[in-house]
């Protein structure tokens, strides 16, 4: 079977109908996106430098250097989107971006924004960072790089960069949050269980 | 064991093999952790968890063979370093580290992360107040210097916590207290994780013990039995969370957990937890007094 690839810019049309666990790959321009450029953005009231609007969004921190007059991307892959829940719903809503990609999960806000605003948030593997810059073909710009190297807006275009599992979709069903409500329900039970390894001697 | 060549000033050559060795762990893992990886993997069955173990794998293999940081979070940078009381070189090595770390960053071999808190600035090179990270202890009758390094990613570090419990709480305090912390916050920290207990008298010594504990050889046993089944049994529940790799479901969250301890006080029971990312990038260098090296946590490698 070969590789689903959603090209960006895409639409709610395309995104909707990716379902939880799917594995895709995009291709096309992906912009990264952390803690510092949401909040200049969304409550510095700072026009984004980027038009998103059906881009994908990168919660990501890349390694780059400058090479004489060009930077290269040497490691790129996903930072802690929870993070960035403070912000998310409202970015889909402003900028009509279709693909959030980060790692760990997102929360009910989120999801509920992905499923009116018809967008995705998807897992790319933490700790992969050679993987994901192998698909950059070429840096295309940078935006506030005053924020930081971590936190500047980095314009890649990308080729095939995944794979990507999808973790909330556009009828906001949350896959991780399942996993991590789970967990929690099962913290009492694992702590039952080791009690009688854990007496010391009165 | 090769000595590095002569002509340059003794921090000179401190500090090229320091960025060296820097780079090579942001590079490469330590040969404990990929067969770790790989044991864990064989142990899961969903698709997803496949494809997630798969892609670490690739990355691997891509890292090395591009000469790149494998994550990009390629952390804060935390020293540990044991000098022999004849090591002849120790105040220089200690100044070396920064030299060293700074230099690595402008090779991009790591990502500036370091930030001002009270000005949210990035100091661009890894450098600031108090980091990297330097703890230092004296080896008695050694002639040689260890350098042991751990790169504290972001994602990894979030879930760490210390805490003074009352004695009363006992070990099923810090049992509920490990276990509702990975529930909550392991998910995002790239499992499966190693996780670090230190068990004292006080947040700081606790805390302490439970980095130094992520340093110790994935999956090895606490010398103390008691220690040893708490390892064991803690790791069981973790696993029983149902977390997997990547937070996505899966039978293995944990690696392993090591645990450490030191005498408390009567009234006092200190636990700290650190956890460390599947891409848990550590290294130990060992430098004699002749400036000949040994990297003990990278089979084969050299700094040249």
């Amino acid at each position: 079977m070969g590789r689903t690839v959603v090209h960006l810019p895409t639409t709610s049309e395309v995104v909707s109908r990716l379902r939880v666990g799917d594995v895709f790959y995009v291709s096309g321009v992906v912009v990264t996106m952390r803690d510092a450029a949401h909040e200049r953005y969304l409550r510095g009231g700072v026009p984004l430098p980027v038009d998103l609007r059906g881009l994908a969004i990168l919660h990501a921190g890349p390694v780059m250097v400058r090479s004489e007059s060009r930077w290269l991307c040497l490691s790129l892959g996903p930072t802690t989107s929870r993070r960035m829940e403070y912000y998310e719903s409202e970015l889909i809503e402003r900028t009509g971006v279709k693909i959030v990609i980060g790692k760990g999960g997102m929360g009910g806000r989120t999801a509920e924004a992905c499923g009116k605003h018809g967008a995705v948030y998807a897992v790319f593997p933490g700790g992969c960072g050679a993987l994901g810059a192998s698909a950059v073909e070429e840096v295309i710009g940078v935006e506030w790089l005053d924020l930081g190297i971590p936190e500047a807006l980095w314009v890649l275009r990308v080729r095939e960069f995944g794979p990507l599992i999808v973790s909330i979709d556009a009828s906001g069903r949350n896959l991780a949050d399942e996993v991590l409500r789970s967990a929690r329900s099962r913290v009492s039970a694992a702590l039952q269980s080791l009690r009688p390894h854990l007496a010391l001697p009165s | 064991m090769i000595a590095l060549e002569s002509g340059a000033s003794v921090y000179e050559r401190l500090v090229e093999m320091l960025s060296r060795f820097v780079s090579l762990v942001s590079v490469r893992l330590p040969d404990d952790v990929l067969p770790a990886l790989l044991r864990a993997s064989e142990l899961e069955e969903s698709a997803h968890a496949r494809l997630i173990y798969n892609a670490m794998f690739e990355n691997l293999e891509v890292a090395l063979r591009r000469r790149v940081p494998l994550c990009q979070d390629t952390g804060v940078l935390e020293f540990f370093v044991g000098l022999g009381e004849a090591f002849p070189y120790g105040a220089a090595l200690l100044r070396a580290v920064r030299d060293a770390t700074a230099r690595a960053t402008r090779e991009g071999f790591l990502r500036p992360n370091v930030v001002d808190p009270l000005t949210n600035r990035n100091t661009g090179d890894n450098t600031g107040p108090y980091v990297p990270w330097v703890d230092v202890e004296v080896l008695p009758g050694a002639d040689y210097a260890d350098v042991r390094l751990y790169l504290a990613g972001g994602g990894s570090s979030r879930p760490g916590f210390a805490r003074v419990l009352d004695p009363a709480q006992g070990l099923e305090g810090v049992a509920e207290l490990v276990l509702s912390t990975v529930a909550e916050y392991g998910p995002p920290a790239c499992p499966p994780l190693v996780v670090g207990i230190g068990i004292g008298p006080t947040v700081e010594v606790a805390a302490t013990l439970s980095k130094r504990a992520l340093l110790r050889e994935v999956g090895s046993r606490n010398p103390d039995p008691r220690a040893a089944l708490l390892e064991e049994k803690l790791a069981e529940a973790i696993n029983g969370l149902g977390i997997g790799p990547q937070g996505l479901g899966g039978r293995v969250t944990a690696l392993a957990v090591h645990v450490e301890y030191a005498g408390r006080h009567p009234a006092t029971l200190a636990v700290g937890v650190s956890t460390a990312c599947w891409a848990l990038r550590r290294g130990w260098l060992r430098i004699y007094s002749d400036l000949s090296y040994r990297v003990l946590s990278h089979r084969g490698a050299e700094l040249g």
